[in-house]
């Protein structure tokens, strides 16, 4: 089966990592298969080794090689820099923005721009899509603690002119906090942390005290240890009309798993993508709360008998 | 200042009038509040009472439907609303954006709080639910310092509402999704942030471990004594280090910054707890009745008093408190 309708993006990069392999990253991500590119600091606004004129001009190139390229908007805004960078961002002239944010939908909806609603803005009914779509919504990501079956019934009533973008792969952006626990983690202040999310490409494991891998820890941001991930839902995802599948950064092997689900998309069976792709995460794989369970479950799922549950 | 009490039953909302309330805060008993906790809550017949009661004593009482609906749900929590305003309560607190829409629409009249739910942390975002929903009232997450507090006042278009005392979320709250990651259930979904019907209780040979379905939240040894796992309150390894790597059972209170928060401009004090007992609610209640008197009387010469601290010490989580975000290094 064919899936071809289904675009690929790659997601902003949630981690803190040097300069030159964010431009070494993104100059693959030119030559590979997504068709649309999200870039800028969604996590911390300390982190700044690539500047706005920096992110701009890799927008620029990402475009030129014919990617859609959207600008994303920090998550958790606490300081009045933070807002002046948002407007700054909300203003750029060359890109879309996704909002991170409801005070981005603000700015942008006042400035009558387009934009797309990242995974961090509550869109869960139907009530609050239509609105956004008055406002300039042009594309929303689900929440990524919502399943299948509450997918179906917004898809059902989506307004016109609304893509639907699915958080396909990564982990799992699941809590913000004004504390940073990468820096407590090494005793430090937050306001003196040193950049300590630096030696943390794909962020700091945190495991219980039996030793099961169970979150991650990136700075202000706590994500899942596992990789979610819906490649055997692709089949589904695609009957319902979803637009866009996400691929979140992680410091290896992303490109690979571009080409895993791309080749999904063309047809190519499930199985041995499957097997492929688990060996390219950094720890296990998850997939629960699009089987509308517990977001860490991972298991074949049975879709359909849910459906007739609800 | 308005002090803003929780009560998750009668005999809590009647403590709350009676200890100095201002204003009380309930729930429904379902999915619809954040509170959604086993054998609390009001029904219809307890809301009645309790609306009754609160208002026959010239005190306020709001109603908190501030979880996300889905389009499964959407029926009951227009019906929530629909509830609350045929009651004639003083405010509704909400956060889900659709449901902001239809409660302006459908009661134009209808007071509207934004919840802390709602993730908002800065003017613009208030601005948002102003212009579109009229709110009138913003409470904001426990993230923001206290000069950061100051910033959005100034530039709000809403009086702000801030948490003085009760148990802390070290995340901004409406986007912690920790909850429902390792059971299925969130405060956005479903109401509740661990749930009870996933805990479960472990006697080992050295002492007890707290599970939240099935994953360890905490071990505690002989003579220690074990807290409620809560998923962020929990000791976890990182690094080969084993601690609170996020948050220790603690609770937050604001008595040492009172005179800061009302020289900002702070309209409200919200109290954390409807799931607590009425006992906690008296003792709240009185300790920030009396505080706050004392610092609208004179700000100046405020200072907690060690028995109001000693008070709220012994209803705390862990018996700690914390200024939390509102004091930079906590950060």
């Amino acid at each position: 089966m064919k899936l071809l309708g289904m675009k690929l993006s790659v997601g902003p990069i949630s981690y803190f990592w040097e300069r030159q392999r964010v431009l070494d990253f993104y100059q693959q991500a030119a030559d590979c298969t997504a068709e649309i590119v999200y870039l800028g600091e969604v996590i911390c606004s300390k982190r700044r080794l690539v500047k706005s004129e920096d992110w701009l001009a890799i927008g620029t190139e990402l475009q030129q090689s014919g990617k859609q390229v959207v600008l994303s908007s920090l998550t958790l805004l606490e300081a009045a820099s933070e807002i002046s960078s948002l407007k700054k961002l909300c203003n750029n002239g060359l890109f879309m923005v996704e909002a991170n944010d409801i005070a981005a939908v603000q700015l942008l909806s006042k400035a009558g721009r387009p934009f797309v609603t990242g995974p961090s803005v509550n869109v869960y009914n139907s009530r609050s899509l239509a609105l956004l779509a008055g406002k300039g919504l042009k594309r929303w990501v689900l929440p990524v603690e919502l399943g299948l079956d509450t997918l179906r019934d917004l898809q059902a009533e989506r307004p016109a002119g609304v893509e639907t973008e699915v958080f396909a792969l990564g982990r799992l952006p699941l809590a913000y906090s004004a504390r940073c626990y990468t820096a407590r983690a090494h005793n430090l202040p937050k306001d003196d942390c040193r950049f300590k999310c630096l030696d943390y490409p794909d962020g700091s494991l945190l495991k219980t005290r039996e030793g099961q891998d169970f979150l991650v820890l990136n700075g202000i941001q706590t994500q899942s240890a596992l990789t979610h991930q819906v490649l055997e839902q692709l089949p589904e995802l695609a009957l319902l009309g979803v637009d866009v599948l996400r691929i979140s950064p992680q410091y290896h092997h992303t490109m690979e798993i571009i080409e895993i689900f791309d080749a999904a998309r063309q047809g190519a069976a499930l199985a041995p993508l499957r097997e492929e792709l688990l060996g390219f995460l950094p720890l296990g794989a998850c997939n629960g709360y699009l089987l509308e369970q517990a977001g860490m479950y991972f298991g074949p799922g049975a879709p359909h008998a849910h459906q007739q549950a609800s | 200042m308005e002090l803003v009490c929780p009560a998750g039953n009668l005999p809590s909302l009647k403590a709350a009038v009676d200890n100095g309330a201002d204003a009380v805060y309930v729930g429904f008993k379902d999915a619809t509040n954040a509170r959604h906790f086993a054998g609390l809550n009001f029904t219809d017949r307890t809301f009645a009472k309790a609306v009754r009661y609160a208002q026959d004593h010239g005190r306020k009482i709001y109603v908190a439907i501030n979880t996300f609906p889905q389009p499964q749900g959407f029926v009951r929590w227009q019906a929530a609303v629909d509830q609350a305003a045929s009651c004639a309560v003083d405010a509704v607190i909400m956060a889900d954006i659709g449901l902001l829409d239809y409660a302006s629409t459908r009661w134009p009249d209808l007071r509207l709080h934004l919840s802390v739910q709602a993730s908002v942390t800065s003017a613009e975002g208030i601005r948002f639910y102003f212009e579109n929903f009229g709110i009138q009232r913003v409470v904001l997450p426990r993230v923001l310092s206290v000069s950061q507090v100051a910033h959005v006042i100034a530039e709000s278009p809403v009086p702000v509402e801030v948490f003085g005392f009760g148990s802390l979320c070290v995340m901004v709250e409406g986007r912690c999704l920790l909850s429902s990651y390792a059971t299925g259930r969130s405060p956005n979904t479903y109401g509740a942030c661990s749930p009870a019907s996933h805990v479960r209780w472990e006697e080992t040979s050295d002492g007890t471990n707290t599970r939240l379905n099935g994953v360890l939240i905490d071990h505690y040894g002989q003579g220690e004594k074990a807290g409620y796992p809560t998923l962020c309150k929990g000791r976890f390894q990182v690094g080969g280090h084993t601690y609170y790597a996020l948050e220790e059972p603690t609770s937050l209170n604001t008595l040492s910054i009172l005179p800061e928060l009302k020289r900002i401009g702070v309209s409200a004090i919200k109290v954390e707890g409807r799931q607590r007992s009425p006992a906690y609610v008296a003792q709240v209640t009185a300790v920030m009745r009396a505080a706050i008197d004392a610092c609208l009387l004179k700000a100046d010469g405020y200072r907690p008093k060690d028995q109001w601290m000693r008070e709220l010490a012994d209803v705390s989580e862990g018996s700690q408190t914390t200024l939390g975000a509102y004091h930079r290094p906590w950060q």
